[in-house]
């Protein structure tokens, strides 16, 4: 966190300095570790046995919390008969299809729900026939909303007795991620790991908390998803969710990061976490929103109607009315996964025509950076928006492949636009942060020369756009002409960033209020006479203001600070906070006293907004059957869950199993100690000639590919460099590739210090300058030695940059977590020797020979499924 | 008094001396303090060098950079593995010999009670360059056109901004307030906390540096707090304002040249044929 968000890490030091204890386990000794009280280095892709093994602990020492688990989670609730796990199946859950990769998800159910749930279930992705890249894009039409139960009548047992009970599933699934076992997979020493456990638990109960923060040394795995789910079962038997000081933090990556996915810049979502309508399955509005959400189950996705139509109505106004379904037909349609890396083979397959990059820089910054350069090359058109001349728009003349001879700049016919981009200084608009908190920022200056805001971009394309149609009677052109588009306000050219707020907000359209701004997204309404543009966000511009321009000092006001500019959704700052008082709505400690139910009032309140229906008692519960908002109990915390409680195991909406089970990253140099099945078994994975894989084990020579490598990022750089490598300021304090190693590893491989390194995977082979530290230490795994190299990944081939070099991105091939499509690109094995890797054509064959030597073909890592017998 | 400079060198009135307080047990390394230095002062980058120092690429304080993180990978005495960072800078001395020798007055001691060149006038003698006990200053090298070139530079405690009421650029930037700026006496008090909050933690270790008036530079108006002796920051263990000697200096050299004269005199006078 100091490494990358340094800013932020100011709040970790305070609350050191105030007593917290920081622990920090990552595979690399960071500026975090520096200051941490502990650091805790561990094999890069091991994370989901440090975590099972945490909640080995807990469960077996009794340092669980009783009745916030009992009350506010459904550890009492009772599965199928029919459910089988990982242990008595060889690593896989029941369900699972080796044929297509995937798991049936209905023995997964609480049992008493008759239905299959929505969604969780997926066609393979191997081959790319349009048939089954139509499933797989269909697969995670979850997007953020929480999978919905078709019933609410769960069946629970709260002596947790029950062999039947999530909570016994779980003592059960995790019995053997033992300390041993978490030394044995993870390399950490049994000791290190008890002091870790030891801190967690003393720190969390009714008098205190512990906070989980991560980033995407998290996320980037072929199991991301499952990583964030063991964090959230060891926070929901700790009771550490929806109190202050605890809770799972997510870090970006940009400073808005989270405010692009919650109006996302993902295919599969609209904004507010709405699914992103199907092809065929979404003929109306009727089928799409019986989709997000069942009647008869608890919680407020049951508003999702109102949600969309007000999405609606900001989008197309006065066309969009009940008789015409509110313009639901103008909305695209998927048609499968068109996530950036299917976009990328299809550019290859010369079906996509143009590309818009916006402040992004995959030549260097994605994984398999050849594919990706190779893809653009097959474009007709590309369109750069950036500070910088980034290596996306200049691969044509000077990227790796010209050296190599895999692209010839005179038969590339992609015609590049560069448009300079403003930064944000030189815009006004706001910030989304991890808290969900927005911040304003008023541009301070005027942005040089051409450049130009992304606002200004996009109206102005809109705008010429409509103007080219004007006139058209082709149904086709009704979207564009529709559309809602009046943002200039006073200024003739640039559009106020304001009125875009306003618009997100949503208005009243019709009645006496007509015309202003909705307070909260309780103001929605399904008839039309509301529009919102992000339902989470209304509440931002209540009264007219723009409470995200809030800056008044918090010595000014509570300790929660409310009026820091605005966080979504209703300005709440912890989400979930009814968990915060006991199932009677009394705080669970002094110390710790958030939000309560006051019974003089006979409200809730606290030093937050409370995150819970603002009259509904502790004592309420809703007669059997009751749907919706009115379905949730006075104890029912988590309010966007179809059964009001927090999941320990998910019983619909993952794709990958109701429970973390620890896999090995699609490459890796160890047998996976706890399963047959080596990695996920869900993992999306393109056995193409262009994306090779590295053998693991049990495929035999595994060893060519010896050593465990992470990628990161340096303080001094930002991501692919495009804001950082072009500042001489910067640049001066990084100037160079490098990769990290330990002196062991060094000796091993007689590497020496500022010397090269060349690395290599089954897709390339790059160099960097070596630094030997003592901050990489080599891992005792299974009682042998594994090494790790480090490599940050800021630099890239061109010529434009004021410091270049290889990229560790070329290192990574394209295999995916089956959620959510990130890639695997924080952890592969590699080969690593001293000296400068070969040039031109020579490189290609260099490759070629280890690849030889591996014996790597398409199926390769590529078969989800570890085959019976695999070991013999 | 040492916090007098300002008054001693004629300023009427001066405000409290001003200082630094850096606090190194607290830094990040994030090296914000570098880069906010340079865009505020219009520092030139110092050329684009792997060192191989850790996570050190610019080496050491000197004419373009004028704050300075050191990264220091070590075993802790507890046997574990430690990385420390400390951002350095000039010392605004008490007693500061580059002010002491500079022969053109470019060198200023300002009403804050820090130490600045004056671009305009100085004329790139160097004299102050070898004077400083840290090894701070150094004239500027570089290509003809680059900005103050050959002309000694460092640290002005962003003069323009303290004339203007505002914290130095480095301390605004530092994230977790490693860099403290303020009132020099109020500064060694919170320093004098701090240290004994750490020591009581079992840091024993912990200590301050340059905060002593009766040190060899009469107390530094940029001082630290370290997490260990001052050589492993490479920092001078007891640093010596190197004009101290030079009224003693300049008898001994009279008498010698005395005696050379007398010599040369006696030698003349010898071969008178």
């Amino acid at each position: 966190m100091a490494e990358c968000h340094p800013v932020g890490f100011q709040w970790v030091m305070e609350a050191k300095a105030r007593g917290a204890t920081v622990i920090h386990v990552d595979p690399r000794f960071t500026r975090t570790s520096a200051v941490a009280d502990m650091h805790v280095p561990l094999r890069a892709g091991s994370d989901i046995a440090f975590l099972g093994g945490i909640v080995h602990y807990i469960l077996e020492n009794e340092k669980w919390f009783p009745e916030y688990v009992v009350a506010f989670t459904n550890a009492a609730t009772i599965l199928r008969e029919d459910f089988v796990d990982t242990d008595d199946l060889d690593g896989v859950f029941s369900g699972y299809d080796p044929e297509t990769g995937s798991y049936e998800t209905t023995s997964w159910q609480y049992e008493g729900i008759a239905e299959p749930a929505a969604g969780g279930q997926r066609e393979p992705s191997q081959g790319e026939d349009d048939e089954s890249r139509q499933e797989r894009g269909g697969g995670h039409e979850m997007g953020g909303h929480g999978a919905s139960l078709h019933d609410t009548e769960v069946h629970r047992d709260e002596t947790l007795q029950h062999p039947r009970c999530v909570f016994q599933v779980l003592k059960r699934h995790y019995a053997r991620y033992t300390a041993e076992m978490v030394a044995e997979t993870c390399g950490v020493p049994v000791e290190a790991f008890q002091r870790v456990c030891e801190a967690v638990t003393a720190n969390s109960g009714r008098e205190r908390t512990t906070a989980w923060v991560y980033s995407v040394g998290w996320t980037h795995h072929s199991v991301g998803v499952q990583y964030i789910r063991g964090s959230a079962i060891i926070q929901l038997l700790l009771g550490n969710m929806g109190r202050p000081g605890g809770g799972i933090l997510a870090l970006r990556g940009h400073a808005s990061i989270q405010g692009s996915t919650d109006i996302p810049t993902l295919f599969n979502l609209l904004p507010g976490y709405l699914p992103m309508p199907k092809a065929g399955e979404h003929d109306n509005l009727d089928d799409y929103v019986a989709t997000i959400t069942s009647p008869s189950q608890k919680g407020f996705w049951t508003e999702a109607r109102k949600f969309t139509v007000s999405l609606l109505k900001a989008y197309w106004g006065d066309a969009a009315n009940a008789d015409n379904d509110f313009c639901f037909d103008y909305l695209p349609r998927l048609t499968g996964d068109h996530g950036t890396y299917a976009t990328v083979m299809d550019m290859l397959a010369d079906k996509v025509e143009g590309y818009l990059l916006l402040g992004q820089n995959p030549a260097v910054g994605s994984a398999h950076g050849k594919m990706q350069r190779l893809g653009m090359a097959h474009l007709k058109w590309l369109v750069v928006r950036d500070l910088n001349m980034i290596e996306s728009a200049t691969f044509w003349k000077d990227g790796p492949e010209i050296e190599t001879g895999e692209l010839r700049t005179e038969e590339i016919g992609t015609e590049v636009f560069f448009m300079p981009a403003a930064s944000h200084v030189e815009k006004a608009g706001s910030f989304t942060q991890t808290q969900r908190v927005l911040q304003w920022h008023h541009k301070a200056i005027e942005a040089p020369d051409d450049c130009r805001s992304e606002l200004h971009f996009f109206f102005h394309l809109g705008r010429k756009l409509r103007e080219r149609l004007a006139g058209s009677t082709l149904e086709r052109d009704r979207p564009l002409l529709d559309l809602n588009w009046e943002y200039l306000a006073g200024d003739p050219d640039e559009p106020s960033a304001e009125a875009v707020l306003a618009e997100i907000n949503g208005r009243h359209l019709t009645g006496a209020k007509a015309g202003q701004p909705l307070s909260t997204y309780l103001d929605m309404a399904d008839d039309g006479s509301t529009d919102g543009g992000c339902w989470i966000y209304t509440g931002v511009y209540a009264d007219g203001i723009n409470q995200a321009a809030r800056r008044k000092p918090g010595r000014e006001q509570s300790w929660v600070a409310p009026e820091w500019g605005w966080a979504w959704p209703a300005n709440r700052r912890i989400l979930y906070n009814r968990a915060s008082a006991d199932p009677d709505g009394r705080p669970w400690s002094e110390r710790k006293a958030y939000v309560w139910w006051d019974e003089d009032e006979q409200k809730w309140t606290g030093h937050d907004v409370p995150d819970f229906m603002a009259t509904t008692a502790p004592s309420y519960r809703p007669e059997p059957g009751t749907g919706g908002v009115e379905g949730l109990s006075g104890d029912d915390p988590f309010i966007m869950q179809a059964d009001g409680k927090g999941w320990l195991f998910v019983p619909t909406g993952l794709l990958d199993g109701p429970l973390p089970a620890h896999y090995e990253p699609t490459e890796s140099p160890v047998r996976n100690p706890f399963y047959r099945q080596q990695a996920n078994p869900t993992r999306e994975v393109f056995p193409r000639k262009d994306n090779l894989q590295n053998p693991s084990p049990p495929e035999p020579s595994w060893d060519v590919f010896p050593y465990v490598f992470t990628t990161y990022r340096l303080t001094e750089h930002h991501t692919a460099g495009g804001m950082s490598r072009w500042l001489p300021y910067l640049s001066e304090l990084q100037p160079e590739f490098f990769c990290e190693i330990s002196p062991g590893l060094a000796r091993e491989r007689g590497l020496e210090h500022l010397g090269w390194a060349t690395i290599v995977t089954a897709r390339s082979a790059i160099e960097a300058r070596v630094l030997i530290t003592d901050r990489v230490v080599p891992l005792t795994i299974a009682g042998r030695t594994v090494h790790q190299v480090g490599l940050p990944y800021h630099w890239g081939v061109g010529t434009s940059a004021l410091v270049t070099g290889d990229s560790a991105n070329d290192l990574f091939g394209v295999t995916l977590d089956p959620n959510v499509h990130i890639q695997e690109s924080k952890v592969g094995s590699c080969d690593i020797r001293p000296g400068r890797r070969p040039t031109g054509p020579a490189l290609l064959t260099f490759v070629e020979e280890y690849r030889s030597r591996a014996g790597s073909t398409v199926f390769t890592g590529n078969t989800q499924r570890t085959p019976e017998g695999a070991d013999d | 008094m040492t916090d007098q400079v300002a008054a001693d060198a004629g300023w009427a009135d001066p405000p409290p001396r001003k200082g630094f307080f850096t606090d190194t047990s607290i830094c990040i390394g994030c090296k914000a303090c570098e880069v906010a230095c340079k865009e505020w002062n219009g520092v030139p980058d110092d050329g684009f060098n792997l060192l191989g120092s850790s996570y050190d690429n610019t080496g050491a304080l000197g004419a373009s950079t004028w704050r300075h993180v050191a990264f220091i990978e070590q075993p802790a005495p507890s046997g574990d593995f430690r990385w420390l960072m400390s951002s350095d800078v000039c010392k605004h001395c008490t007693h500061a010999a580059c002010l002491d020798v500079c022969p053109t007055g470019s060198l200023l001691r300002t009403e804050f009670g820090t130490v600045v060149v004056q671009e305009d006038i100085c004329n790139g003698c160097g004299y102050c360059v070898p004077a400083c006990p840290f090894g701070v200053i150094d004239r500027r090298i570089g290509e003809q056109g680059t900005k103050n070139v050959g002309i000694a530079q460092k640290c002005t405690l962003c003069y323009d901004r303290l004339d203007a009421g505002q914290t130095p650029a480095c301390a605004q930037a530092c994230p977790t307030q490693s860099i403290q700026f303020g009132d020099l006496d109020e500064l060694r008090s919170r320093a004098q906390q701090r240290v004994e909050t750490l020591q009581a933690q079992g840091i024993t270790d912990a200590r301050l540096y340059g905060e002593n008036p009766d040190d060899g530079i009469g107390g530094a108006g940029a001082f630290f707090l370290l997490l260990d002796e001052p050589e492993v920051y490479r920092l001078p263990p007891d640093p010596v304002v190197t004009t101290r000697d030079l009224p003693a200096m300049w008898k001994q050299a009279g008498l010698a040249a005395v005696t050379l004269l007398a010599g040369a005199a006696a030698s003349f006078l010898g071969r008178r044929p």
